[in-house]
């Protein structure tokens, strides 16, 4: 039987979705615009049906803890915050970096710095793909634009934070975290046995049986030998990444103009500018970056030589424009428009920034 | 189809679920659908307002500059939200809340004594649902079926008893919404 089309907000789809990919368990502290993610789960009772284990922790640093603890048993655990509780979170998630743990972290971005604003903003960015949290890691970074793939993303962030033994992240904003759309949500996933996990996830820390050595999950290395020798084979497994893991999607790239770089609800935003424009026989092309890291450098980097400009627009004060300028590498102009703090442009503010930046 | 709405008020007077419900609706007929509210501490006293957008089509953007429809329910979204309905398009408002009335002539307006009618039928609850009516007299995007199955959606089941008292005060709403 098809899956009933449901109508619910991103957040609220983000905790459905985590039940029922079999998540072991949820770890977090309330904060606007996200709070519905916690509070969906509370009254979802997951621990009465599927086992899940929800925990209202008494701060961001204790439940992005509990999260490096549950992981490191090889459970499927997650966290969610908005920016000021995800920088409380950093160090946690450079340990798990550290520590090759897998887990999902959520972060519905409100306007900074410092506690700022509850409005929506994509000011985390640098944050999120430049580092955050100290040392050579990355965190695998999923943008999405709709309830939808509020849902599908849980599955993917944790597919791949397994695939790879590395944290990912979903990278939202307030307007998709409360904005309501239809949505088809995953099918139930059982949870895994402890003997599953055993099999599936042999570095697991369950319990040593006679028949292997001790298991040790720790970011701590003191030999710098040793530590570099961690961190050739972490870099290496981001260069796989990078390889394999490139998501984005185009909108009327092919024969445009002037091509809009956007994600999440901006990228919304921008196609709404798109049929503004097209009315008036512009032509612009989108590209959404869906992965932010990986960012998909070679797909902008493909139409640097086709278009007459390339914009990227962003709530925030420039940030992936940076990276969308190494991508194109000078070959055409680059330019990039922002609100700040909080501030979400209509779809008309963005065309007239389009006009007045590029043509 | 596409109607691109957006109803605006004080908080408290169901601004939220009336654009639910509307959202719900749409659901029940197969259509795209997207509810983008204002979120944060105006929902408790300040002014709220929710976008709503139904379609036969992929929605792009939840954020509008401007709308096919306005409801406008108190002053100051009045004076927010006037210029931003498309020229020929409509314009709804309660007289109650807004004592000085839109003046554009390029669009159509339609006055509903909703808060006035509440309180005659003692049930301030009631007031976002007369307004509904009104909106679907004079817009009939959703079938009256479907707003009622849609309302059984919404609401959680302890609240299904209510279900009669919104149909008729949907009903009451579309006898008392009129052309200025």
């Amino acid at each position: 039987m098809a899956e009933e089309v449901k109508l619910m907000k991103g957040n609220e789809a983000i905790a459905h979705a985590a039940i029922r990919y079999g998540a072991d368990g949820y770890f977090g502290y309330p904060i606007t615009p996200q709070s519905e993610i916690m509070e969906t789960l509370m009254e979802e009772k997951p621990w009465e049906t599927t086992g899940m284990v929800v925990l209202q922790a008494e701060s961001e640093l204790a439940a992005i803890n509990m999260v490096y603890g549950g992981a490191g048993c090889g459970k499927a655990v997650m966290t969610s915050s908005s920016s000021p509780g995800v920088s409380l979170k950093q160090e946690g998630i450079s340990y798990m970096a550290g520590a090759e743990l897998p887990a999902l972290i959520v972060n519905v971005m409100r306007g900074g710095p410092g506690l700022g604003t509850i409005q929506p903003s994509q000011a985390d960015y640098f944050q999120t793909v430049k580092g955050g949290g100290h040392g050579d890691y990355r965190l695998i970074t999923l943008a999405p634009a709709s309830v939808q793939e509020m849902a599908d993303f849980v599955t993917l962030g944790f597919d791949l934070a397994f695939k790879y033994r590395n944290p990912s992240m979903i990278l939202a904003d307030g307007i998709i975290g409360q904005m309501m759309e239809k949505v088809v949500l995953p099918p139930f996933r059982p949870r895994l046995t402890e003997e599953e996990i055993r099999a599936a996830r042999p570095w697991a820390t369950l319990g040593k049986r006679a028949d292997r050595k001790p298991n040790i999950i720790t970011s701590l290395e003191l030999d710098p030998a040793r530590m570099e020798e961690n961190n050739i084979r972490f870099q290496a497994k981001y260069a796989e990444i990078e390889k394999h893991e490139v998501r984005y999607e185009e909108i009327d790239c092919e024969d445009a103009d002037y091509l809009i770089v956007a994600f999440g609800s901006m990228a919304r935003i921008c196609q709404k500018a798109q049929e503004l424009a097209a009315a008036e026989g512009i032509k612009l092309g989108l590209l959404r970056p869906i992965t932010l890291w990986p960012f998909p450098y070679e797909a902008i980097s493909h139409y640097a030589d086709k278009v007459k400009g390339v914009i990227s627009i962003e709530l925030n004060a420039g940030q992936m424009v940076e990276d969308v300028r190494l991508a194109v590498n000078g070959r055409v102009k680059v330019e990039h428009f922002g609100r700040l703090g909080g501030i979400v442009p209509t779809p008309d503010e963005v065309l007239c920034a389009i006009k007045e930046k590029l043509m | 189809m596409k109607e691109e709405i957006i109803i605006a008020g004080f908080g408290g007077q169901g601004v939220l679920s009336m654009g639910k419900i509307l959202a719900y609706s749409g659901l029940m007929e197969n259509k795209e659908v997207s509810w983008m509210p204002s979120y944060g501490p105006e929902q408790r006293g300040g002014t709220a307002n929710v976008t709503v957008i139904l379609s036969d089509e992929r929605i792009s953007s939840p954020v509008l500059n401007e709308f096919d429809i306005a409801i406008i329910l108190n002053q100051p979204s009045l004076e927010k939200f006037e210029s931003k309905v498309k020229p020929g398009g409509v314009l709804i408002y309660d007289s109650y809340g807004i004592p000085s009335p839109p003046t554009r002539t390029d669009i159509t307006i339609y006055r509903i004594d909703a808060m006035d009618a509440a309180t005659e039928m003692q049930n301030a609850k009631a007031f976002n649902m007369l307004v509904l009516g009104g909106l679907l007299k004079i817009r009939p995007m959703v079938s009256l079926e479907n707003v009622l199955k849609g309302l059984k959606k919404s609401l959680p089941e302890r609240h299904h008893k209510l279900i009669p008292m919104n149909e008729q005060a949907i009903l009451k709403g579309m006898e008392l919404i009129q052309k200025v």
